[in-house]
């Protein structure tokens, strides 16, 4: 049953490509150990803003430190956000539209209002205020994508969970006798479930542009992790003698980003019942 | 003993429309009562009134809904929660939608039961495979594995009737369960529901709009129309003599295999404008 799932889910071409792209990323900073061909870190002040070349398969930056090594440990840093804050973006909205989707009345009020005036605010705007605010650091950058972006699961799975709550099935459990929390839990979640899965991913692709915006401008983690809004940050600065090395981390973070996309609208297609 | 005693219950729109007017009607053990009408006549009304689920815009304004001698009217939800399941079932009207699309059958069918009966997982297992055996379906082992989408309308109406039996109710609420069935399979479902209902001793207020289901499953019948009980009896009675003008036009108005289809005329307009005219004079007597 599973199994004939997933060979289904394959057959997809945005998931298979979209999920194809995310393996390479996270394959590569799980290992980044054992793939980066150098310390991302070691400078050599003799060979500055190298082209390409054997030894340097993607060149040097200012610094003489070895790119490629430097966009695969920038990669976990990209995904490590992606995960945590995606997953703690997904599991706050997601409660909170369920709440306000199901109880209705003034928690509905409350947390509809709350979004809207949230939604007001320029996000990235906000989340530099945010970080200034908090300090620099991984953390910080996972707060402020939480605290921005939950709106964006509450009011989708509000919706959601109002559509669902007017289902036969629903009345059919009332009359069965089951508690609220039973009936929200057990009949209405694994109905919302295809859906969050759908939104996690394109969250994730959302929390990798953030983390990059970020680190461009200094506010994330301190110049010695290499990230790839920090390289992109230097290579902005040598972008007349040496474009690569600006266009290298834009590449990787575009290939995430869409691949994360790509994934999520293939999984959109597959897991909704209306479209199935 | 009376299990269902319905005493003069009215209920009205908030806007102060009503949509019951004065209906009555009595339920005795093991017996099942057939509740007539087109729609919008305010049969589901009734039978939502007395599983305390009436859509938000309506409220009862009148009357008692007594259940073994206990009035169900301005019940909590609790004391509702602790009845419906147990006590009172409902089998639904569309096997469709009535069924968790996510949800495995087991799952399904063993929460009443746990929830219920305080039965084991692996107890609960076993009285679903007994009462899926009991509805007729034939590999019970793996309907249960299965998704709703994976069994066809009339399996389905079989698992919703089988979860209707599962706490051994008084009363089952039965709201046109076979309306959104093909032919066939109608005959099938209403003979395994009075069957079921005679082994089990359970009384049923069965709400239907076709009178040939009524002639089949009911012992005792009640005609509405505009929210009112127009007719009341035991239905050999009054189909062999109907005694209210709109009545006898709902047979004629039944489509019969022994029948030219000509032969089928609508409800008259003298007859509706005498009911609309008596539900007007109700709503004069009684100001909202």
């Amino acid at each position: 049953m599973v199994r004939a799932g997933m060979f289904r889910l394959l057959a997809n071409w945005r998931v298979a490509l979209g999920g194809f792209v995310v393996l390479v990323f996270v394959v590569a900073a799980l290992g980044a150990g054992w793939f980066s061909p150098a310390d991302p870190l070691e400078q050599d002040l003799m060979l500055q803003l190298e082209a390409p070349s054997a030894q340097h398969l993607l060149g040097t930056d200012s610094l003489g430190r070895d790119i490629l090594s430097r966009l695969i440990h920038g990669a976990r840093v990209a995904l490590a956000v992606a995960l945590v804050a995606g997953i703690l973006t997904a599991l706050l909205g997601t409660a909170l539209g369920l709440a306000a989707g199901y109880l209705g009345g003034w928690p509905d009020m409350l947390i509809s209002r709350a979004v809207d005036i949230w939604s007001s605010f320029p996000p990235v705007l906000l989340s530099v205020i945010l970080v200034a605010l908090l300090g620099t650091g991984l953390h910080s950058v996972i707060v402020a994508i939480v605290v921005i972006d939950w709106t964006r699961f509450a009011r989708v799975m509000r919706a959601e969970t109002l559509k669902q709550r007017h289902m036969d099935y629903v009345d059919a459990a009332v009359v069965g006798g089951l508690k609220p929390g039973a009936i929200l839990l057990r009949e209405i979640l694994p109905n919302v479930l295809p859906l969050f899965v759908v939104l996690l991913t394109l969250e994730m692709g959302i929390a990798v542009i953030v983390e990059a915006i970020l680190s461009f401008v200094g506010l994330s983690l301190s110049s010695d992790v290499p990230t790839w809004g920090g390289m992109i940050a230097e290579g902005r600065q040598v972008i007349y003698q040496a474009p690569w090395i600006i266009a290298l981390p834009m590449a990787a973070l575009l290939a995430l980003v869409l691949g994360l996309n790509l994934l999520g609208d293939g999984l959109k297609a597959e897991l909704d019942p209306v479209l199935r | 003993m009376t299990v269902l005693d319905i005493a003069g219950l009215s209920a009205a729109l908030h806007g102060g429309r009503p949509v019951l007017r004065d209906v009555s009607l009595v339920i005795g053990e093991g017996e099942v009562h057939g509740l007539v009408g087109m729609s919008g006549a305010g049969k589901s009304m009734v039978a939502r009134a007395v599983l305390g689920i009436l859509p938000a815009a309506v409220r009862l304004t009148a009357g008692a809904i007594r259940f073994q001698g206990r009035d169900l009217v301005g019940l909590d939800e609790r004391g509702y929660r602790r009845l419906l399941g147990r006590d009172i079932a409902l089998i639904p009207q569309d096997p469709l939608s009535a069924l968790n699309p996510s949800r495995r059958i087991e799952a399904q069918m063993t929460d009443v039961m746990r929830l219920h009966l305080g039965l084991s997982a692996r107890a609960a297992r076993d009285r679903a495979l007994v009462l899926l055996n009991e509805v007729r379906i034939r590999d019970p082992e793996a309907v249960l594995r299965r998704y709703p989408h994976e069994l066809s309308g009339g399996m389905r109406q079989r698992v919703l009737i089988a979860i209707s039996f599962a706490c051994e109710p008084r009363l089952i609420i039965a709201d046109e369960p076979t309306t959104a069935l093909d032919v066939t399979v109608q005959q099938q479902i209403l003979v395994m529901i009075r069957g079921l209902q005679r082994r089990h001793g359970t009384a049923i207020l069965f709400v239907t709009h076709d009178l040939g289901v009524v002639a089949k499953v009911c012992g005792r019948m009640s005609v509405m129309h505009e929210g009112m009980v127009l007719e009341q009896g035991a239905v050999a009675d009054i189909m062999a003599a109907p005694g209210h003008a709109f009545t006898r036009a709902l047979f004629a108005a039944t489509p019969r295999y022994d029948r030219p289809v000509e032969a089928l005329a609508p409800v008259p307009a003298a007859v509706l404008a005498d009911i609309a005219a008596a539900a007007q004079a109700f709503d004069a007597g009684r100001p909202c």
